[in-house]
């Protein structure tokens, strides 16, 4: 291995890094507005579609994990432009469903028990199987 | 302490995040491929591509799976969504075999089996995380007292 090919390793990986972290803490940060904010159908319920709407975003949660998740779209736009989408589509999706379990364990505090951790190593191993 | 929160219409907001996000995605890399390359010069072409029908046909469902994805994560954990709205990767693989007649390697039919097994697993356990002082009733400009 040389030198060229070495660095080469790096920056792929630092690019599906930025696109993993940057999914994950949109998906954290998105799933905490929602958790805070309560059931959106008893919402629409007693404030209609546009007062459920609104709770939305208006939630500073929200607008944040919407930027973030926008910073992983844009990572990932970058990264197709430097790196093969046959290594950082299926890597940086199947990645993404581990970093969210455990971000989900210590950030949101979900009870994430050995089936959901089973689940989430499966579904990883299936999608980066799918994309091969 | 988890419980289960799910009914069959909150499952079928679970199928409609699972089916429109793939279908989506889908369908603008089909009206991507009908612009063809946009340069960093012509961005203004871009404006133009939301016109082509798939384009607005794939945003259309985009919308509808942020807004069930939404929806679902306000009754369901996070770790219990992803993984059970991943079977529209196999949907979508199944409708590429069955309707596109496009080849699926072994490896792939695998990835399939792997999803499809884990999916069947996590929908069998709890769905929501009971946890205390985390919802704060929302507060609103209070309703007009009708005259």
């Amino acid at each position: 291995m040389n030198l060229f090919t070495l660095h080469h390793g790096w920056a792929d990986a630092a690019m599906i890094a930025a696109i993993v972290v940057s999914a994950t803490i949109g998906d954290v940060m998105i799933a905490s507005a929602m958790r805070t904010l309560g059931d959106l159908d008893d919402i629409r319920s007693q404030h209609g579609l546009i007062g459920a709407i609104l709770a939305v975003l208006l939630s500073p949660r929200f607008v944040l994990g919407v930027i973030f998740m926008s910073l992983s779209f844009f990572s990932l736009l970058f990264a197709l432009s430097h790196a093969d989408l046959s290594l950082v589509a299926p890597a940086s999706a199947s990645l993404t469903f581990v970093t969210n379990a455990i971000a989900a364990k210590f950030f949101l505090h979900e009870n994430v028990d050995r089936r959901r951790w089973i689940a989430a190593l499966v579904v990883c191993a299936g999608v980066a199987l799918m994309a091969m | 302490m988890t419980r289960s929160t799910m009914t069959f219409r909150r499952w079928l907001v679970l199928g409609v995040v699972a089916v429109t996000a793939p279908l989506g995605d889908t369908l603008l890399s089909i009206g991507m491929t009908r612009v063809g390359p946009v340069s960093l010069h012509h961005l203004s072409e871009l404006i133009y591509a939301i016109g082509t029908p798939q384009i607005l046909l794939g945003i259309a469902l985009l919308i509808c799976f942020f807004s069930s994805y939404l929806a679902s994560l306000s009754w369901a954990d996070l770790t219990f969504v992803l993984p059970a709205s991943s079977i529209g990767n196999v949907i979508v693989a199944l409708l590429a075999r069955f309707w596109k007649h496009e080849h699926i390697s072994p490896m792939r039919w695998l990835g399939i089996l792997l999803i499809t097994a884990a999916v069947g697993f996590v929908a069998r356990g709890p769905s929501y995380t009971e946890i205390p002082h985390t919802h704060k009733p929302l507060e609103l400009e209070p309703e007009a007292e009708p005259r």
